[in-house]
């Protein structure tokens, strides 16, 4: 065989693997999601939505979970999206290239992939532990830390897109700082930070490790927050692993339910994002 | 006139003073919220120190070493999990780089332009789908699929080779420290294939299309030319990978068969840092509880080191670009 015979083989079985593992990785997401669907949709009928979860051997539904997951999710977005907004704008708008803002930037990304389970034992020892009881509102801030990062970079990417002469112009008629950023820059960049608020939710409802140490599970309807909470991922986990069938059905109703929000929302973020650009 | 001409003034002098104020405001707002990303990781440092302290106090360097973890004589070491962490990411990192990289030549390189953006999406999905489906689906799905096909081929064939062959024994039941790897492995493709792709979509088209003048195939472009231009970022985001590995909890809590005995063999079950810890928290107390915060306290400072050095690459890389730019 020729050189030139080697170089075109090799190549040719290259490429045809590259061809082979992508497939390999839209046949592993094909795999799971039918896989969810095949086992879930079956058990998705009107009392998973009005009843509550069961004791085991006896029928229910998963309302105090859906509910709880919710609350949970609501209440650390409202509290992480104005800290994560805040604190993006400050380093689009204030900190330039100062060592404070590269600090905080580099700090960021590293919370940003930071382990969930970490921020879940941050939270027990802040919050569980002097208190004495798991309690919704620490899974909320559990939560809420790990909403923070995502909209800090995402709000920076955002802001940093707006064009400066948009920022000079409404500087030249005479708006003060706060003014142009709030009424002009936010304006222009909202579609964009929304597209981060919407992945850092989609990030938190399918998250369980955080909520293990935090809000944990209640059998029944709970809306105090300062009591434990149901919640869907925590749900999945000590049903699936369960002995009892009834468990385990509902068990993938609710992790085929939470997926689909999931993915729903990240398909929905994608979508605010690609109509902004195309503007 | 007169009027007119003082009012003007005024309004100006409030706006202005307004402006003035309201900006300061505003400033200390954003600064204080920047701050405090900074004082939530350094509250997450302190508190797990000083939570985790009796254990180093208790046990001191021999935590780190010993391997026998005895809930009921309160003796704990942290080398099991600490072993089981690395070992599966290890693996995941194995397979999950030329998978990742793959997939990247293809939608950068290979894919028709329809192509390319649904693809793309379809992998970053991956992504998305939360932990703990990846736990149920390698638990009830997955794993049994592994022991009864693949991994008693593995077995007779890399099982019988020196040296190696001992990594590929165990108990035919599925659930091992190898198949929390190839999960794992399967969570992180997406996360390294989309910095790669983003990589290989900046290196100048006049550099790929000299190489191609000069006859080279597509495969001598990526591995000559793309490659090495993108070597950091590639680094990078394989070190991004890792980071994710190392802390991932739900999927590898189903998988990883959870048993604190040390094996050579990879198809025994095992445990990682992240798994205990979601097994045993919640019936933890006193010096028990004190060693898995400590536990916890170990992979945020593994995952910090690797995430920074993945941070270090992708800065340099950014650099060299700015510099190049003008």
């Amino acid at each position: 065989m020729s050189k030139y015979q080697i170089r075109k083989l090799v190549n040719y079985f290259n490429l045809i693997a590259s061809l082979l593992v992508t497939a390999l990785g839209l046949f592993m997401l094909a795999w799971i999601l039918s896989v969810l669907f095949s086992k879930g949709f079956q058990y998705i009928n009107w009392s998973v939505f009005t009843q509550m979860t069961p004791p085991p051997g006896s029928n229910g539904g998963l309302l105090n979970a859906i509910f709880g997951t919710l609350v949970i999710t609501f209440f650390a977005v409202l509290i992480g999206t104005p800290i994560g907004i805040m604190a993006g704008t400050y380093l689009s708008e204030f900190g330039g290239n100062s060592r404070f803002s590269s600090t905080v930037r580099f700090i960021n990304d590293v919370l940003l992939s930071a382990p969930s389970i970490v921020v879940g034992v941050f939270v027990y020892t802040l919050i569980v532990k002097p208190q004495g009881h798991f309690s919704g509102w620490a899974g909320a801030i559990a939560f809420a830390i790990l909403v923070i990062p995502v909209v800090v970079r995402t709000t920076e990417d955002m802001l940093k897109l707006v064009p400066v002469q948009l920022r000079e112009a409404a500087a030249a008629l005479g708006a003060p700082r706060y003014t142009v950023t709030l009424t002009i820059v936010y304006k222009a960049a909202l579609s964009g930070m929304i597209t981060g608020v919407l992945l850092a939710t989609a990030r938190i409802m399918g998250e369980t490790a955080p909520l293990l140490f935090t809000a944990l599970n209640n059998q029944f309807w709970s809306s105090n927050m300062n009591q434990p909470m149901a919640n869907m991922p925590v749900v999945i986990y000590q049903y699936a692993l369960s002995p009892y069938d009834d468990w385990q059905n509902l068990a993938w109703a609710a992790a085929l339910l939470i997926t689909l929000s999931v993915l729903i929302m990240n398909i929905m973020a994608r979508y605010t994002l690609k109509g902004s650009s195309s503007r | 006139m007169t009027t007119l001409e003082s009012t003007h003034a005024k309004v100006v002098k409030k706006t202005k003073n307004s402006g003035v104020l309201g900006d300061r405001i505003f400033k200390g707002t954003a600064f204080f919220f920047a701050a405090m990303v900074l004082v939530v990781l350094f509250g997450i440092m302190l508190l797990l120190l000083k939570e985790a302290w009796p254990t180093f106090a208790h046990f001191g360097f021999g935590f780190f070493y010993h391997s026998e973890w005895d809930v009921v004589n309160n003796k704990f070491g942290a080398l099991v999990p600490i072993v089981g962490t690395l070992v599966t990411s290890l693996i995941a990192i194995i397979i999950g780089v030329p998978v990742s990289f793959g997939i990247a030549i293809f939608i950068t390189l290979m894919a028709p332009t329809w192509m390319k953006r649904p693809v793309g999406i379809a992998i970053e999905l991956l992504a998305a789908v939360p932990s703990i489906i990846y736990g149920m689906w390698g638990l009830f799905y997955f794993a049994p699929w592994f022991a009864n096909s693949i991994q008693p081929m593995m077995t007779s064939t890399l099982g019988n080779a020196p040296i190696i062959g001992q990594f590929f024994q165990g108990p035919p039941i599925g659930v091992s420290i190898f198949t929390a790897g190839i999960v794992l492995a399967i969570m992180i493709i997406p996360f390294i294939a989309s910095v790669m792709r983003d990589m290989f979509e900046v290196v100048p088209t006049a550099l790929k299309e000299s190489a191609y003048a000069m006859g080279s195939t597509t495969w001598e472009v990526v591995w000559k030319v793309i490659l090495p231009y993108t070597k950091a970022g590639v680094i990078g985001g394989i070190m991004l990978g890792l980071g994710r590995a190392l802390g991932e909890t739900m999927a590898v809590a189903f998988v990883v068969g959870n048993s604190l005995e040390l094996n050579t063999g990879l198809f025994y079950p095992g445990a990682t840092i992240a798994s205990i810890m979601a097994n045993e928290f919640n019936e933890a107390s006193g010096l028990h509880m004190s060693s898995l915060i400590a536990l916890a306290l170990i992979l945020f400072i593994i995952t910090f080191l690797v995430l920074s050095i993945a941070k270090w690459f992708l800065l340099r890389l950014e650099k060299a670009q700015e510099g190049s730019k003008t």
